[in-house]
C-alpha cells in the first residue's frame, strides 16, 4: 500500500503532496473560524438582502413614480458593478467620509453582499409580483385593502411560491460571493484558507477543503429548495 | 345612495363612458345590459374607483370619491365587489378567503370574523368547503364563495360585473339563484350581466349601456316590453329570438 502511494508522483511532490495535506490537517482550526465567520456573514447578508430585494421589488411595481426611480436606479448601481469594487469602497471610502468611524470587516461582508444581492432579489420580487394576475390586486383593493396591505397578504405570499427557485440561486450565489470579503481581509473561509495556503504554497490541498466546504454548504440548500418547491407545487 | 355627476372615462383617445348621470337609491337593484365594449363594465368599476373617471364625480352616500385624498379604502369596504372571473385568493383556504379582509381591514375578531365567514358559506351551500382550496372548487362553486367573501364585508353595495360570463351553462343558475336569494336583504345591487331572465326576475331597474351612454332607462317591463331606443330594439331582438 504505501509502495503504492510512493509510486503516486502527485502525492510525493507539488501542490497536492501528502505533506501538504498533513499540514492543512494539523491546522485545521483556522479553516473552522474562517467558516464560521462566512456563515454568519452569509446568513446576515441573505437577510438584509431578503429584506432590501423585497421593499426594491415591491417599489419597481408601484404606481408611484418616485419610488419606481429609486428602485431602478439601486438596481442599475449594484447589479452593474462588480461586487469587488463595492466592498472595497465601502471598506475605503467610509473611513475617510466618517473619520475615527469604525465598522468591523464582518459588519461591511453583511452590507456588501446584502446590498449586493439584494438588487438582484429585487428584480426576482419584480418579476414574481407582475406574474400574479392583475384580477388578485382588485380584488384586495375592491375589498378596502391598501397597497401595501394588498402586497402583504394577497401578492407577495403568491409570488414567493413562484420566486423560490430563482431565489434559492441567489442564496446559493451569496454564499459564494461572501468570499469576496477576503480582499479587505475580512476573515472568512476564502480568507483563513488563502492567507494559511499562502504561508507555505499548501494551496492544493487548501483549495480543495474550502472548495468542498463551500459546495456542502450550498448543496443541501439547492436541494431543501428543491423539496419545498414540489411541496409547494403539490398542494 | 349612488351618485354619479358627468362621469366620463377615456382611455387615450378611446371613451368608454360619457356624460353619465346615474343616481342609484339604497337598496335598489339595478341591472345594467349593453353589448360587448359598450362601457357598462368601465361604469361598475368607476363606483369603487377601480377605474378612476377622467371626468365627473362618484358620491357614495355623500362621499365624493373622486374628491382629492378621498377615503378610497374607507368606502370599498362597504362596496363589495363580484368579479367575472372570481379573483378568489389562490393561497387561501375557502374560509380564509372569505375572513381574511374583515379581520385584516375591518378589525374584526378573528373569531368573529370566522363566525360569520361559515354563515355565509352556509348560505351559499358550500360550509362543507370551507378548509379546501378555490383550485379544488367548480367555477360555480368559486363565484358562491366570492359572493360569500363579498358579504362578509356586511356591504351596502354590491357590483357584480358579470358574474355568470366565465361559467359553464349548468352552473350559471346556481350562482344566479344566491344573487336572487340576496334581492330582499336591502343591499344596493348593481349587476351588469348577459342574463335577460334574471333581468325580468331580480331588477327593479334596467339600464341599457351604448357607446358610453345611457339609452334606456326603465323597469324591466318597461326595457322588455316597451324599448324606447331603436338601438335597444336591435340589441333585444338579437338576444330574444
Amino acid at each position: 500500500m504505501s509502495e503504492l502511494i510512493q509510486n503516486i508522483r502527485f502525492l510525493q511532490e507539488g501542490p497536492f503532496a501528502i505533506p501538504r495535506w498533513e499540514a492543512l490537517f494539523s491546522n485545521i482550526d483556522v479553516i473552522w473560524q474562517g467558516l464560521l465567520v462566512t456563515l454568519l456573514v452569509a446568513s446576515l447578508g441573505l437577510v438584509l438582502a431578503l429584506a432590501l430585494g423585497t421593499v426594491i421589488g415591491v417599489m419597481s411595481t408601484s404606481h408611484w413614480r418616485i419610488a419606481r426611480a429609486v428602485a431602478r436606479v439601486y438596481v442599475e448601481f449594484f447589479q452593474n458593478t462588480p461586487l469587488l469594487i463595492q466592498v472595497f469602497m465601502l471598506y475605503n471610502a467610509i473611513p475617510l467620509m466618517y473619520p475615527g468611524l469604525f465598522i468591523p470587516v464582518v459588519v461591511i461582508g453583511i452590507f456588501g453582499v446584502g446590498m449586493y444581492h439584494g438588487a438582484y432579489i429585487g428584480e426576482v420580487v419584480r418579476a414574481g409580483i407582475q406574474s400574479i394576475g392583475r384580477g388578485q390586486l382588485e380584488a384586495a383593493l375592491s375589498q378596502g385593502f391598501s397597497y401595501v396591505g394588498t402586497m402583504r397578504y394577497i401578492i407577495i405570499p403568491q409570488a414567493m411560491r413562484i420566486v423560490l427557485p430563482p431565489l434559492t440561486n441567489q442564496a446559493v450565489n451569496l454564499i459564494k460571493n461572501t468570499s469576496v470579503i477576503a480582499i479587505i481581509a475580512g476573515g472568512d473561509l476564502m480568507y483563513a484558507g488563502d492567507s494559511f495556503a499562502g504561508r507555505y504554497g499548501h494551496y492544493g490541498p487548501t483549495y480543495v477543503v474550502v472548495g468542498l466546504l463551500y459546495f456542502l454548504l450550498c448543496f443541501p440548500l439547492a436541494r431543501l429548495t428543491r423539496r419545498l418547491e414540489d411541496q409547494t407545487r403539490a398542494a | 345612495m349612488i351618485k354619479l355627476v358627468d362621469v366620463s372615462k377615456h382611455f387615450g383617445l378611446h371613451y368608454a363612458l360619457k356624460d353619465i348621470n346615474l343616481e342609484v337609491p339604497t337598496g335598489q337593484k339595478l341591472v345594467i345590459i349593453g353589448p360587448s365594449g359598450s362601457g357598462k363594465s368601465t361604469l361598475i368599476r368607476c363606483i369603487n374607483m377601480l377605474e378612476k373617471p377622467s371626468s365627473g364625480q362618484v358620491i357614495i352616500d355623500d362621499v365624493d370619491l373622486t374628491a382629492h385624498r378621498a377615503p378610497i379604502a374607507k368606502v370599498r369596504q362597504e362596496v363589495a365587489m363580484v368579479f367575472q372571473q372570481f379573483n378568489l385568493y389562490p393561497h387561501k383556504t375557502v374560509l380564509e378567503n372569505v375572513s381574511l379582509a374583515p379581520i385584516v381591514v375591518s378589525g374584526v375578531s378573528k373569531e368573529q370574523a370566522t363566525e360569520s365567514a361559515l354563515k355565509y358559506l352556509e348560505r351559499v351551500g358550500l360550509s362543507a368547503k370551507a378548509d379546501q382550496y378555490p383550485a379544488q372548487l367548480s367555477g360555480g362553486q368559486q363565484q358562491r364563495v366570492a359572493i360569500a367573501r363579498a358579504l362578509n364585508m356586511h356591504p351596502k353595495i354590491m357590483l357584480f360585473d358579470e358574474p355568470t360570463s366565465a361559467l359553464d351553462p349548468e352552473m350559471i343558475q346556481e350562482v344566479l339563484e344566491v344573487i336572487i336569494g340576496l334581492a330582499d336583504s336591502g343591499i344596493t345591487m348593481l349587476v351588469v350581466t348577459h342574463e335577460m331572465g334574471f333581468a325580468k326576475e331580480a331588477a327593479d331597474r334596467v339600464i341599457f349601456v351604448d357607446e358610453g351612454h345611457i339609452i334606456e332607462d326603465g323597469t324591466p317591463e318597461h326595457f322588455f316590453e316597451n324599448p324606447q331606443h331603436d338601438r335597444t330594439k336591435l340589441f333585444l331582438s338579437k338576444i330574444l329570438r
